[in-house]
């Protein structure tokens, strides 16, 4: 059967409560789909490229707060498959520019209230998080940071050793270190998430209004006729539609050269790795800039690592060596105890980094076609907020206040948003 | 890890080589105008697949090269030294 966008098949989405799994539970009743698999149908009035979390939650948005109805995210390998599933699933909102405070800190309130908008939980925590600064520099883009954060009304100050060492015992705080902790810019609604809840729980929720979604369907080329977008061809064929919204971060230049629209983004690769899981001893998010890393433990023990953006471009997802073993020397400088760890297993993902660290939201010199690129390393955190102000710029035409600085006419226009003393780890 | 066959030292680890990015024409700053110049200053082609790009030798000779490499296997398959047919 060949219905209209939203008559998928399979059983609609069932809610899911306290209830449902105690009659599960009882019937050993197989759970229904999380979310339907359509026919790809002719025409769309969206097409979202790109099935991570940037992709679902526009989709959901345009769905849930301005009734679209004929939305398709498409996407060349599965749900969550890129960086929304290799990110490591940090949310915070303490950056260094205003524009970049306002914007994650609608991200982080977003994120708040998510797992009841969307009837699944993704296990948000707000742990707190510590960026560590070791020398004076530091220290002074934190105080700025800081006072920033706090003009937005953003819960951020620096703090000293005697308090980090308070909130994170086991960390080595002492002066005798080759890079002494001076003090830390200490945030505490900051925390993780469960990143693949997130992508799931969009993805069922966006589902359940009527958004389709399809997997390995892989976007080949994008039609524009006059200076407007007007359709797209896929491995699975071809698709009409007035808009397209490019979320393929990484490969987010291959997509809109598709377009003939150039980007000012260069693909780097990030590693990550993650240990066996151990008793829960680490509360809060930690990050070094100086030691280019960050650590957090899992609900399950497990900590997970991140570094710097490998040095050079590449669109290669393979792990190296250089990277676990620059890890293991830097997280030990820091923690000492836990030396006998193992580290469980190691990926890679790609970061879409632009010249000034801030992402690339809106409309491009092709109608139609509308980008959310250039996250570089802050994507994952940036995903509800970033949904919400595409699904209304694609609904209404009209670009929100709140993603205005984004826009890609910043660049020839030299009003560059300077984000990167916000970044996590030097890249 | 990448090895780089560096013109002036031979093989080396990419870790002793600052990356530089893609090369690309340099607009002659007299004749150019504001698009072509930002153009050049910020848009990348970002490939996947074949491309040449400078990098520099900071641990070794300290003098750039230009290599071609595949960003999607991070194979090399040429490297020389700049101005000399391989790019500017």
């Amino acid at each position: 059967m060949k219905g209209r966008a939203g008559n998928g098949h399979g059983p609609p989405v069932q809610r899911y409560s306290a209830l449902s799994l105690v009659r599960h539970g009882l019937t050993k009743g197989d759970w229904p789909k999380v979310w339907r698999t359509h026919e790809l149908e002719r025409s769309y009035d969206v097409v979202v490229i790109g099935a991570g979390v940037h992709g679902l939650a526009t989709a959901y948005y345009l769905a849930a707060n301005h009734g679209a109805r004929r939305v398709a995210v498409v996407d060349k390998g599965y749900v969550g498959g890129g960086g929304s599933g290799r990110n490591t699933a940090i949310v915070r909102s303490n950056y260094l520019t205003p524009e970049g405070v306002r914007f994650y800190d609608r991200s982080v309130r977003l994120y708040q209230s998510l797992a009841a908008d969307l009837n699944f939980n993704i296990m948000f925590a707000q742990r707190g998080h510590l960026t560590l600064a070791h020398n004076d520099g530091s220290i002074r883009t934190m105080r700025w940071r800081a006072e920033v954060n706090k003009l937005e009304g953003i819960d951020s100050e620096v703090i000293g050793p005697d308090e980090i060492k308070k909130l994170v015992p086991f960390m080595d705080t002492s002066a005798h270190t080759r890079y002494p902790i001076l003090g830390a810019l200490y945030h505490p609604p900051g925390g993780i998430v469960r990143h693949d809840a997130v992508n799931w729980g969009y993805a069922r929720a966006a589902d359940a209004l009527g958004v389709q979604i399809h997997q390995n369907t892989e976007v080949l080329g994008i039609s524009v006729k006059s200076g407007r977008v007007t359709g797209v061809t896929t491995s699975q064929g071809e698709i009409s539609a007035p808009t397209v919204i490019n979320c393929t971060a990484g490969w987010a230049s291959l997509i809109a050269d598709m377009a003939g629209v150039s980007l000012p983004i260069i693909t780097h690769p990030l590693q990550a790795a993650v240990t066996e899981p151990v008793k829960m001893f680490l509360e809060a998010v930690v990050v070094s800039g100086s030691l280019h890393v960050y650590v957090s433990q899992t609900d399950r023990g497990e900590l997970v690592f991140g570094a710097s953006t490998d040095p050079y471009a590449s669109y290669s997802m393979r792990g190296s060596l250089e990277f676990t073993e620059e890890l293991a020397s830097h997280v030990l400088e820091l923690i000492p105890s836990i030396a006998k760890m193992r580290v469980l297993r190691q990926w890679s993902g790609l970061c879409d980094i632009t010249p000034d660290f801030s992402p690339v939201m809106g409309v491009t010199p092709v109608d139609g076609f509308l980008v959310d690129v250039g996250w570089g390393t802050y994507g994952f955190k940036a995903g509800p907020a970033a949904g919400e102000a595409m699904a209304e710029l694609a609904a209404t035409g009209k670009t929100p206040a709140l993603i205005a600085a984004f826009d890609l006419a910043r660049f020839p226009e030299g009003r560059l948003v300077g984000e990167r003393g916000a970044a996590a780890v030097g890249h | 890890m990448i090895l780089i066959n560096c013109p002036n030292c031979g093989p080396r680890n990419s870790a002793e080589f600052a990356y530089f990015g893609e090369t690309k024409p340099r607009p002659d700053a007299n004749e150019t105008d504001l698009a072509e110049w930002s153009h050049y200053l910020y848009m990348k082609r970002n490939p996947a697949g074949w491309t040449s790009e400078h990098w520099y030798h900071r641990e070794g000779c300290r003098k750039f090269l230009v290599a071609e490499r595949h960003t999607v296997t991070n194979e090399i398959r040429s490297t020389g030294t700049p101005g000399a047919g391989h790019g500017g």
